[in-house]
């Protein structure tokens, strides 16, 4: 079955096109990755499904449901997921763990909140130390695990990850990576991974997506990649920069 | 030749806990050579670049044996001579050219101010000058960009720019702070190896202060691995892959590699010991 | 538990409980604050205005409204008036104790409606943008375009002179700084990824409104309302000096200021010491409010 269906997807700021028909599909448990530069539009692509990026065309169907416009109902955020860039920014810096975590458990609808709460922290391997400290006495580290587990409150289907890594040093990086590859094992989940890191990308993902100004230039596996049957120069030079 | 010598630095800063010693005890030597200093974030590694040139922001504190540069110990000078130093024999090149360049001046105007601070030159053969280091820098259109605003110019493009402004005044060592972290991949490396052409062309010392091992690998001659403020392991550039130090070893396994497919990652185990472990030479 | 454990508790990296986290949280707030002296000045002279607005009737000499026409005009020191006698001969220290109470009045009031409608017009305003944004903000710069005395002594002369007509008349000229402010750090907030990923759990716009904006941009205003509290006071003190604030025989200082104007050259210290008073209070909210810049800043704290 199919997870997430992008067809002929358009997206735009104000007069300006940040991605151009664009066409993907995702089956369910499976991994794509997009790859590409900044202003590529690998992150819009990524707004556009979650309707945080209004003004789109093309349809985007999400585990069978069509999306339109910017409006997502319940049903949607509680099947698609997403986790943010910067760890420094998507956690309020203001509200501690726990309520980071209770107040997403309560949104989506779940009962025994204090008990789930603790769960998730375990899940994401934090321990209950940390539940009620605030983001700024956190690492990096720490906050991505608490801004997964804040995707993860819904039990959701789909988790879409913005460059996930970008911001973390390489020895985290390593950590986030292992227990997202662990996450998506214990639950079935289905991931797309945007990020401008090529190793990164064709260490989580099945599929990859190589774009470049708003189209995608390239599709293939990763094991392809792996093997150098890259066929467009953009993807090579990405592939020379990267290693 | 030495240029910099840099013997038991010690960067502190009172925090209401007690002090924090961002950088413990560091020395190193650069000559007229690429060096490297290597870590994560928290090792130090910016704190080392920026004490060399009293940078630290109150309240922390710089304390070391020496700092000397050409025979002189840095930190006996005064803020003024301080400041000469800054502009004109070591220069900073900072990670985000868009926070160092003056959003309201044409490029053109930075730049020649920059010149004309250093040289006595009239305006014209200061822009010729000027022309001139943006042609070094591998810019295309030297004239459009002279006239262009920050803000018109790409992430790749600023830093270039930074990298020419800074160049100007000829100095003797530059200090390149993650200086392409924020640019993308297929740019960072036309960016350091513009930078690292000019550095070897005039016999500079370069410290290149970075978190990714493979571009200080492949841009450097020598590297100092930092370490929770102590470098725990120096090596040549080139057997950088055969480090010998657990930490060091750790970070290179730590990357994802293409050519390399792992079900897992290795992850760093930390171990309390190398926050003491004296330095281990493997030249 | 002993001194020692209890700040170990209170400056824990890691809290155990809700209650030792908001506690903790608090605990540092005021160790940052009652860092810098000037602060603490500040907060020790408004507290003493609080104190001494509480005990007024123990500790004024007299009774601020009695008339004594043979004692007029008594310079400092005299018999047991310490601050002398205004024009019909009331006790100035007692007048001034019981001001104190006036202003703290004038205070309490205006800082309960200006700050709380700009904040909710401005975070509304910011956070749905389009029509809304515009007519909220179209109506704040009609209130922006006319100076602030003059568009208060219309609303009291519409209203009427009295003290609470002249705090809502200030209320209502107060409110679209706060307004403008509440909406320009929201419109930063609005796109910042922790608020889209709390709209991605589902969350409506009430919710981020009260949840996640108000907390971030509360303490800026509390900044900005404790460092334009100098002038709310003055704006009062005016409207009270013009006549149309609190009417004789209130305590009102500016009304005691105005009375004293006809006597400034032979009797100075009529119009100086309620003046003065005045002085002291702002100066005390100004201190007060750079400190809390640097306690409530939420930029603070955030990298670490």
């Amino acid at each position: 079955m199919t997870a997430i269906n992008v067809q002929n997807l358009d997206v735009w700021f104000g007069s300006v096109s940040a991605v151009r028909s664009v066409s993907f599909s995702v089956a369910q448990g499976q991994s794509v990755g997009l790859v590409g530069e900044s202003g590529s539009g690998k992150s819009t692509i990524l707004r556009a499904i979650t309707g945080l990026a209004p003004d789109w065309s093309g349809s985007i169907q999400a585990l069978g449901q069509d999306l339109h416009g910017a409006a997502r109902d319940r049903s949607f955020f509680k099947k698609v997921q997403m986790v943010f860039q910067d760890p420094y920014a998507s956690l309020h810096p203001r509200h501690s763990v726990d309520q980071v975590l209770s107040e997403a458990l309560h949104l989506q609808g779940m009962d025994a909140i204090s008990k789930r709460t603790e769960k998730l922290l375990d899940d994401v391997g934090l321990g209950p130390r940390f539940r009620f400290r605030y983001p700024h006495q956190l690492s990096g580290g720490q906050r991505q695990r608490v801004a997964i587990a804040r995707a993860l409150a819904g039990e959701p289907e789909v988790l879409l990850l913005d460059e996930p890594t970008s911001a973390l040093d390489v020895s985290v990086q390593a950590e986030i990576l292992n227990l997202l590859t662990d996450l998506r094992a214990d639950r079935g989940l289905t991931y797309i991974m945007v990020s401008h890191d090529l190793p990164v990308v064709a260490h989580m993902c099945d599929n990859l997506a190589v774009m470049q100004n708003g189209s995608v230039v390239e599709m293939m596996t990763a094991d392809a990649l792996r093997a150098h049957q890259a066929i467009e120069p953009y993807t090579r030079e990405l592939l020379a920069a990267s290693t | 030749m030495t240029l910099l010598t840099v013997n038991d630095l010690w960067v502190r800063f009172p925090t209401r806990q007690g002090i924090f010693a961002a950088v413990r005890g560091i020395s190193f030597e650069l000559g007229q050579e690429r060096l490297g200093i290597v870590g994560e974030s928290g090792s130090g590694k910016s704190m080392t670049g920026r004490s060399i040139l009293q940078l630290i922001r109150k309240p922390g504190q710089v304390q070391a044996a020496e700092i000397s540069f050409q025979g002189r110990n840095l930190l006996d000078l005064s803020e003024r001579e301080m400041r000469s130093v800054r502009g004109n024999e070591i220069s900073m090149v900072m990670q985000d050219p868009k926070f160092s360049l003056n959003p309201v001046m044409t490029i053109g105007a930075q730049l020649m101010e920059a010149y004309l601070q250093h040289n006595r030159d009239n305006r014209q053969s200061a822009r010729k000058k000027c022309i001139e280091m943006l042609n070094a820098v591998s810019l295309r259109d030297p004239e459009r960009v002279m006239n262009a605003y920050p803000h018109e110019m790409s992430g790749g493009m600023g830093q270039r720019i930074m990298i020419a402004m800074m160049l100007i005044p000829d100095p003797k060592i530059l200090i390149a702070d993650e200086p392409t972290s924020a640019l993308d991949v297929s740019v960072q490396r036309q960016v350091l190896s513009i930078m690292d052409k000019l550095v070897r062309d005039r016999g500079m010392g370069l410290i290149f202060i970075s978190h990714d091992l493979n571009l200080v690998a492949e841009f450097c001659d020598r590297v100092l691995i930092m370490y929770a403020g102590r470098i725990v392991e120096s090596c040549l550039a080139s057997k950088l892959h055969e480090a010998k130090h657990p930490y060091t070893r750790g970070l290179l396994n730590a990357l994802p590699r293409l050519d390399n497919p792992r079900a897992h990652l290795e992850v760093l185990q930390r171990q309390d010991d190398w926050m003491h472990a004296p330095l281990e030479q493997t030249q | 538990m002993s001194e020692q454990t209890l700040k170990q508790w209170l400056l824990s990296d890691a809290p155990a409980s809700r209650m030792q986290a908001r506690v903790a949280g608090l605990y540092q707030g005021w160790l940052r604050l009652t860092s810098n002296w000037m602060t603490l000045t500040g907060l020790l002279i408004l507290t003493a205005l609080v104190l001494i607005a509480a005990c007024a009737p123990l500790l004024a000499p007299h009774d601020p409204f009695d008339q004594d026409l043979l004692n007029r005009l008594k310079p400092i020191g005299f018999d047991d008036h310490y601050l002398g006698t205004d024009s019909l001969g009331r006790d100035i220290l007692s007048r001034l104790i019981y001001g104190s109470r006036i202003t703290l009045y004038i205070v309490a009031l205006v800082t309960l409606i200006a700050p709380v409608v700009g904040l909710l017009v401005g975070t509304v305003a910011g956070y749905l943008g389009g029509w809304a944004d515009q007519i909220l903000m179209r109506t704040t710069d009609v209130f922006l375009a006319f100076p602030r005395l003059v568009l208060a002594l219309a609303f009291v002369a519409a209203l009427g002179p009295g003290i609470e007509n002249a705090v809502l008349a200030i209320s209502l000229t107060a409110w679209p700084p706060y307004a403008r402010m509440a909406r320009a750090e929201t419109l930063t907030i609005r796109s910042s990824e922790f608020i889209a990923a709390i709209r991605l759990q589902g969350a409506g716009p009430l919710r981020i409104i009260t949840r996640h904006i108000w907390p971030l941009c509360i303490s800026s205003l509390i900044v900005r309302v404790t460092l334009d509290m100098a002038g709310i006071i003055l704006a009062a003190a005016g409207l009270g000096f013009l006549g149309l604030g609190a009417q004789p025989p209130s305590p009102e200082w500016g009304a005691m200021i105005s009375e004293g104007r006809r006597f400034i050259l032979d009797h100075w210290w009529v119009a100086t010491i309620p003046g003065l008073a005045i002085f002291t209070v702002s100066l005390a909210f100004n201190l007060l409010g750079d400190g809390l810049r640097d306690v409530l800043d939420p930029k603070d704290g955030g990298h670490g």
